[in-house]
């Protein structure tokens, strides 16, 4: 095990939110001795991990979960409440590219001037010069003021000066899905290549597919805390899983009458043989099931699944009415549903998520919704598409009649 | 994991201790950074406005001479302002220069932090380097246009003394109250949006409340003893006494001693450490106020 890089130990922040803001000097010489409320928001309440030395350290959360102020507090830029924050080496002190650039100045100024905030000497930065400008391919550039850069230029630029920068420890803010392909591949490149270098990376991000395509390790947090510190791939599924969660308590509220009338009991995708998976190939045969307890009488339901991809999408629903057992004009308590789909994996490559609703058939209410109740991975298929289905395709050279 | 992963060599030849972050403040970084920031910044802002533009440099001249015209003419011609006052044309533009650059100055170093809001929010940046590059950057042009001032006063007919290396010695109290004040201004602003109009005002008071336009003599006398608790109102009579008229009354003729001096030199103190303690509070906050 490497030594660590980054030591974090009970860190806390808040920030004080006045309920009236004073932000004149009037209003506050007029009444000197008004009211100082101000509400607290516990942006980050105990947080402690280790990142060590030459590791790509992932920071996933969602909007307001302390992340961006965990990275601000490990940059210098806020002061913790409580709690310390250890380094061992250089750290590069900003956390998002091309900060500071001045439009109104040419490339190679703003390259001076960047390079010295970020922590060169002018003279290094001077020798850097044409490094930059090689690998962000602006040569021709060099004398053109940003403002007429394109903002792909901008990013290169911005990139190119990040790579720069001799520092152990890089702390950086949602920045990969930068340029068109080739820059990009460059970037891919230019990451490997840190990492080999033995620099200690922590990333900030929503972008899973980069967490997992560089990360050694990422840690998601929610509300200030830690959820999970581990495995890329795995802290990735829990936030997908945290999104869902929260997006159905905002916004898919379940009627208030209908709660609680239908309960989930299980959820999962089968092979062939009724094993449970959770790789699926491309193009074989799935089954799914759900399992559902009726709590309260019913007269008529519907089960919808749907299948969605990564980037949401929802890729195809599947659904079934639920009868009444022969002879019953009601679903009863403690019946249970069980719903089965079969279908030959249609999906592309990566990871997908079942999403399923219980409705009253019969005042179309939402009894019971759940978002990525299971989650599978597809292999063996194309990639960057949606679906997958079989085809015939043939292209065959014929001689021409010309000659 | 990177376990996998062979380390670099010179990392496994000295590996770094752990320490302490240092956490924001108004100098973090180093003095060699602080200066290197600092000169950079002011640099490439003056050159961005004096190379940038064909006019640039003419144009920062032309308002200054502008306003002097102006008020040659006001206060020569209709006014008499400045009649019996030995070398009033040349002290008028050396006061306008003077002045111009003060209030220039603080008026821009106001709203300096704020505007540069996304380098104090994601940089560790040492926050005093941006009103102080402000200061800097309207010096830069305050030398120059000390020069222009330099050939009228040679034109004009004013003999070269020894008293004029005076100036410079009171050229850094006038920089350093400057500085003070563009501080003190730039992390209020941060807090309190109406800092800039009520400068604006105070700005233009204290173009009034000092011997710039009109020779202190013409004060009734109980006023000047106000007029010179002012903090640069002796910078500027001393300067007009060592560089153009050595029979105008010095400061402390003016408000009879030393003594008379204090509250100016009370203010002028009381700005600097008010600047200084305030900015210290501040700077490790303003990241989270912006």
């Amino acid at each position: 095990m490497q030594p660590l890089a980054i030591e974090v130990r009970d860190l806390e922040k808040a920030f004080r939110i006045p309920t009236h803001r004073v932000d004149s000097l009037k209003e506050r010489a007029v009444r000197p001795f008004a009211s100082r409320d101000y509400r607290e928001l516990r942006a980050l309440d105990g947080v402690s991990f280790e990142i060590h030395q030459g590791e790509f350290f992932g920071i996933v959360g969602r909007n307001g979960s302390g992340k961006s102020t965990l990275l601000k507090l490990l940059a210098s830029i806020y002061r913790p409440d409580a709690g310390r924050i250890r380094m061992a080496g250089r750290m590069a002190p900003f956390i998002e590219l091309g900060v500071g650039f001045n439009p109104e100045l040419t490339a190679r100024e703003n390259i001076l001037l960047n390079g010295v905030m970020m922590g060169l000497t002018p003279t290094e930065t001077r020798q850097r010069l044409d490094r930059v400008l090689d690998f962000a391919e602006l040569h021709d550039f060099a004398e053109l003021r940003l403002k007429n850069y394109s903002s792909g230029m901008m990013v290169r630029l911005a990139f190119s000066m990040m790579l720069q920068v001799d520092a152990d420890i890089l702390l950086i803010d949602e920045v990969l899905a930068v340029g068109d392909a080739a820059f990009q591949q460059k970037c891919a490149d230019a990451f490997h290549q840190m990492k080999a270098e033995g620099k200690t990376i922590a990333l900030v991000t929503h972008e899973m597919s980069t967490v997992e395509a560089y990360c050694h390790r990422a840690m998601l947090i929610d509300g200030g805390k830690i959820r999970h510190i581990g495995d890329p791939g795995d802290v990735g599924r829990r936030y997908i899983r945290l999104n869902f969660e929260r997006e159905r308590e905002a916004v898919e509220a379940p009627d208030p009458d209908s709660s609680d009338r239908v309960r989930i009991l299980d959820a999962r995708v089968e092979g062939a043989g009724g094993e449970r998976l959770e790789a699926v190939e491309q193009g074989t045969r799935i089954k799914l099931g759900l399992d559902f307890e009726v709590t309260e009488e019913l007269a008529e339901a519907a089960v919808i699944c749907s299948l969605a991809n990564a980037n949401g999408v929802e890729v195809l629903r599947l659904g079934t009415k639920v009868e009444p057992q022969e002879g019953s004009s009601h679903l009863r308590p403690g019946q249970r549903i069980e719903f089965r789909a079969e279908l030959d994996n249609p999906l592309a490559s990566g990871r997908h998520y079942v999403h399923c609703s219980v409705n009253d058939a019969t005042t179309q209410s939402v009894l019971l919704h759940l978002h990525g109740c299971i989650d599978f991975v597809v292999f063996g298929g194309s990639e960057g598409v949606v679906v997958d289905l079989p085809y015939e395709a043939s292209a065959e050279v014929e001689d021409g009649g010309g000659l | 994991m990177s376990t996998a992963q062979s380390p670099p060599a010179e990392l496994a030849a000295q590996p770094h201790e752990l320490r302490e972050v240092p956490g924001p403040s108004a100098l973090g970084g180093g003095w060699r950074r602080f200066a290197d920031l600092l000169w950079l910044m002011a640099s490439t802002e003056f050159k961005r406005n004096y190379f940038g533009t064909v006019l640039g440099y003419l144009w920062s001249l032309i308002r200054p001479l502008l306003l002097f015209a102006v008020l040659l003419f006001v206060f020569t011609k209709v006014i008499r302002l400045g009649s019996g006052v030995p070398n009033y044309p040349v002290l008028l533009l050396l006061n306008i220069v003077l002045f111009t650059f003060f209030a220039e100055a603080t008026q821009n170093a106001v709203t300096s932090v704020v505007s540069q809001e996304s380098v104090v929010r994601k940089t560790q940046f040492p926050r005093l380097v941006i009103p102080l590059a402000v200061v800097l950057t309207t010096f830069f042009n305050l030398c120059i246009n000390l020069l222009v001032v330099l050939v009228f006063i040679l034109a004009w007919g004013v003999d070269p003394s020894w008293t004029w290396l005076l100036f410079f010695p009171a050229l850094a109290l006038l920089v350093t109250f400057t500085v003070a004040v563009s501080t003190l201004l730039s992390v209020l602003y941060v807090r309190f949006r109406d800092v800039l109009m009520i400068w604006a005002v105070f700005s233009q008071v204290l173009f009034y409340g000092t011997p710039v336009i009109y020779p202190v003599e013409i004060v009734p006398e109980s006023y000047q003893h106000i007029l010179f608790a002012n903090p640069i109102a002796p910078i500027f009579e001393q300067i007009r006494v060592w560089v153009l008229d050595p029979s105008a009354p010095t400061a402390t003729e003016v408000v009879g001693g030393w003594v008379g001096l204090l509250p100016a030199a009370g203010i002028f103190v009381a700005v600097a450490v008010l600047a200084i303690w305030i900015f210290r509070r501040e700077a490790p906050r303003i990241a989270e106020e912006l």
